[in-house]
């Protein structure tokens, strides 16, 4: 026997088990029917959590990419300040901010089909409830319990196959909801150990590289206010020792 | 004949490909059998793509049982396997 078949035999099997313990039919009708009521619920809030998730993943990025883009320009402003050693260090980071975020992209790929999987599926179950609650009504309306029997058989297969169906749907998207939910708290609690610089922080916010660039640029304005200072003395005028040290100097001689 | 590919929904397959689908469901389940998941991944891929080929979807407000219940694309040997196994997926 194919595989496909013993899939196929396995949805069968379950619906006609519920059929056969049902003393009257016609009351498995109603009970399935709030079974996939309860069904189209959970669907529906599967939905909700995954876009959550992949909202929370999209902040993420967002936050990685100003942090790749920020070290990008470290990077570029230590080469000018002549502080190769500073410019690797954050090419360096900005290789693992970049790592990270290629991780995401793809997460983040993998939720969105998910969802539209579930969101299609939502539809697709909701169309077939309402499908069922017709035949459902006009089973009951016009046989008796035994003739229910025979006759609700296929659709009791299907709509529970269909259940079966979106019940394994949800399950996967929920166990890939909550991988990626574990690897995004990863990620923050890597942001928030500073191993990757948080870019969300406000502006006046400071990082080491950021604050050996930011002394770097301040030694070098001392230094060009002193050349300037300098260059104002009057001309020809050697920079004369204070009166002080003068007097040393001639004790010495 | 009804398909149901797994998450994608439900086909209507004419009768007269049957046999050839019989035919990439046996390689699946030797591929299963042989717990080979190269192979696997290959045949139900083929399968899957004959399948939508052949098939035309069958409306969403139609309540019918399937024939043949296939795995999602995505899905693994381990998942399949287990799938074929567990008896706890089906709710009422």
């Amino acid at each position: 026997m194919g595989m496909g078949r013993r899939l196929a035999l396995i949805f069968k099997s379950k619906a006609n088990k519920a059929l056969d313990r049902a003393e009257d039919p016609r009351e498995t009708l109603d009970y399935s029917y709030q079974k996939q009521l309860e069904l189209l619920t959970k669907v529906r809030r599967g939905v909700a959590d995954v876009a959550t998730s992949r909202k929370r993943l999209e902040i993420q990025m967002q936050q990685l990419q100003v942090s790749a883009d920020k070290l990008q320009a470290q990077a570029q402003q230590a080469l000018g300040a002549g502080r190769e050693d500073l410019a690797r260090e954050a090419l360096t980071r900005r290789a693992t901010v970049n790592q990270q975020l290629a991780d995401l992209q793809t997460q983040h790929a993998q939720l969105q089909a998910e969802e539209e999987k579930l969101t299609n599926a939502s539809q697709r179950l909701q169309v077939k409830i309402d499908a069922f609650r017709t035949r459902k009504e006009t089973v009951k309306a016009t046989y008796t319990a035994a003739e229910a029997q025979a006759k609700i058989g296929e659709a009791m297969s299907g709509i529970s196959e269909e259940m079966g169906d979106i019940g394994m749907a949800m399950q996967r998207a929920e166990d890939k909801t909550q991988q990626m939910q574990a690897r995004a708290g990863a990620v923050d609690e890597l942001i928030a150990s500073g191993a990757l610089d948080d870019a969300s922080q406000p502006l006046g916010g400071r990082d080491d590289i950021q604050a050996e660039l930011d002394r770097v640029g301040a030694s070098g304005d001392v230094e060009l206010e002193l050349a300037k200072l300098k260059g104002e003395l009057p001309a020809g005028q050697a920079p004369q020792a204070l009166p002080e040290a003068e007097k040393q100097g001639e004790a010495e001689k | 004949m009804i398909v149901r590919i797994l998450g994608e929904g439900q086909l209507d397959v004419p009768d007269a490909e049957l046999e050839s689908l019989n035919a990439l469901d046996d390689a699946l389940q030797s591929a299963v059998e042989a717990d080979d998941d190269g192979g696997f991944t290959t045949a139900l891929a083929a399968l899957l793509s004959r399948v939508r080929q052949a098939g035309k979807p069958v409306p969403d407000a139609e309540i019918v049982p399937s024939d043949l219940v296939l795995p999602s694309p995505d899905a693994s040997l381990a998942e399949v396997r287990e799938l074929l196994g567990d008896e706890g997926l089906i709710p009422g």
